[in-house]
């Protein structure tokens, strides 16, 4: 069971709302997805001009925990505007505080992803802050009280999977709260990897809307991360250098 | 009277004077929407008391897909 803050959560699996080609086909995803946890983003409506539809308006929003993002966000003070936009819709409490600090590899700002963490803490938000996966970054935003740490695999839809395993077991080993591995996961071999290093979560968006069936990577990606978890759980064997046999090496047919 | 709507300047007929009446105009009053004037957010309950003056300047803002 995943907690965060007062809530609790069946699923592990966080699942963005981006980029899928139907409404269609990102009902179905979410539906496998069995994800409990959903994120968007807060921007203008299009109202000068016949939009395109709004695939997130024709979910049934009122079955999800709500993850609204700040991206487009640049600097703390801006964050915290598109944070409590957000929560003025009344439909949710926490924030997942995105602060982009680089437009070519989309690395979040670590200086104002700490200051808006810490503004949006005061004002009373539950606050999931994506970061980058530096270890003493993910403590001093536990020191403020976050709710849980999003560190990033590897940057935003690039797909590369886990690029630095042993920064995230470090923050993963040092975390009293959640902490949930998210951007850069590729396929479900990613998401098991991040589970299997003792993540609480796995939040990813365009590895299952960009794969070329995402309802079906949506359930890989439900598998994936179950699997990880429950190979965590289960406690992996030691890596040997050599073999081990598994047969007996006593009683052989042969003399 | 005419405010900034969303980045661009719109004149607004007499009828339109509350929050209420504005989301009604642009027929949006029943979808999610969340309504900042002057950088303020003005709470959900006042849409219909809170009067526009010209010049404001108002930030229709939704919810759209995203990670």
């Amino acid at each position: 069971m995943l907690k965060i803050a007062n809530y609790t959560f069946q699923s592990r699996l966080l699942l963005g709302t981006g980029k899928y080609p139907s409404f269609e086909v990102q009902k179905e995803a979410v539906a496998i997805s069995e994800a409990e946890i959903l994120t968007f983003a807060v921007r203008r409506m299009n109202i000068f001009e016949e939009s395109q539809p709004n695939f997130l308006e024709q979910l049934n929003l009122s079955q999800y925990k709500l993850l609204p993002n700040t991206a487009g966000a640049k600097t703390a003070e801006e964050a915290v505007r598109i944070a409590k936009l957000a929560k003025a819709s009344g439909l949710c409490d926490m924030i997942k505080v995105e602060v982009i600090g680089d437009d070519k590899t989309l690395l979040p700002d670590p200086v104002e992803t700490l200051r808006a963490s810490e503004m949006l803490l005061e004002e009373g938000f539950i606050v999931l802050p994506y970061t980058s996966d530096d270890v003493v970054l993910a403590k001093k935003l536990e020191n403020l009280g976050v709710h849980a740490i999003m560190p990033g695999a590897s940057p935003i839809g690039s797909g590369k999977g886990i690029v630095n395993p042993l920064n995230l077991k470090f923050i993963i080993e040092q975390s009293t709260v959640p902490v949930i591995v998210d951007a850069g996961i590729g396929s479900p071999k990613d998401a098991a990897y991040a589970m299997e290093l003792g993540a609480d979560g796995v939040l990813l968006n365009t590895a299952v809307s960009g794969a070329k069936d995402p309802v079906m990577m949506a359930q890989a990606m439900k598998m994936a991360v179950e699997a990880g978890r429950l190979g965590f759980e289960a406690g992996r064997i030691e890596e040997k250098e050599y073999a081990v046999a598994s047969s007996p090496t006593t009683g052989m047919v042969s003399s | 009277m005419t405010i900034q709507l969303n980045g661009k300047s719109v004149e607004l007929p007499e009828h339109v004077r509350s929050i209420e009446d504005l989301l009604k105009y642009y027929e949006v009053a029943d979808r999610i929407v969340i309504v900042e004037i002057n950088k303020e957010i003005p709470d959900k309950k006042n849409y219909s008391s809170m009067h526009l003056s010209g010049g404001d300047v108002v930030e229709m803002i939704h919810f759209v897909g995203g990670g």
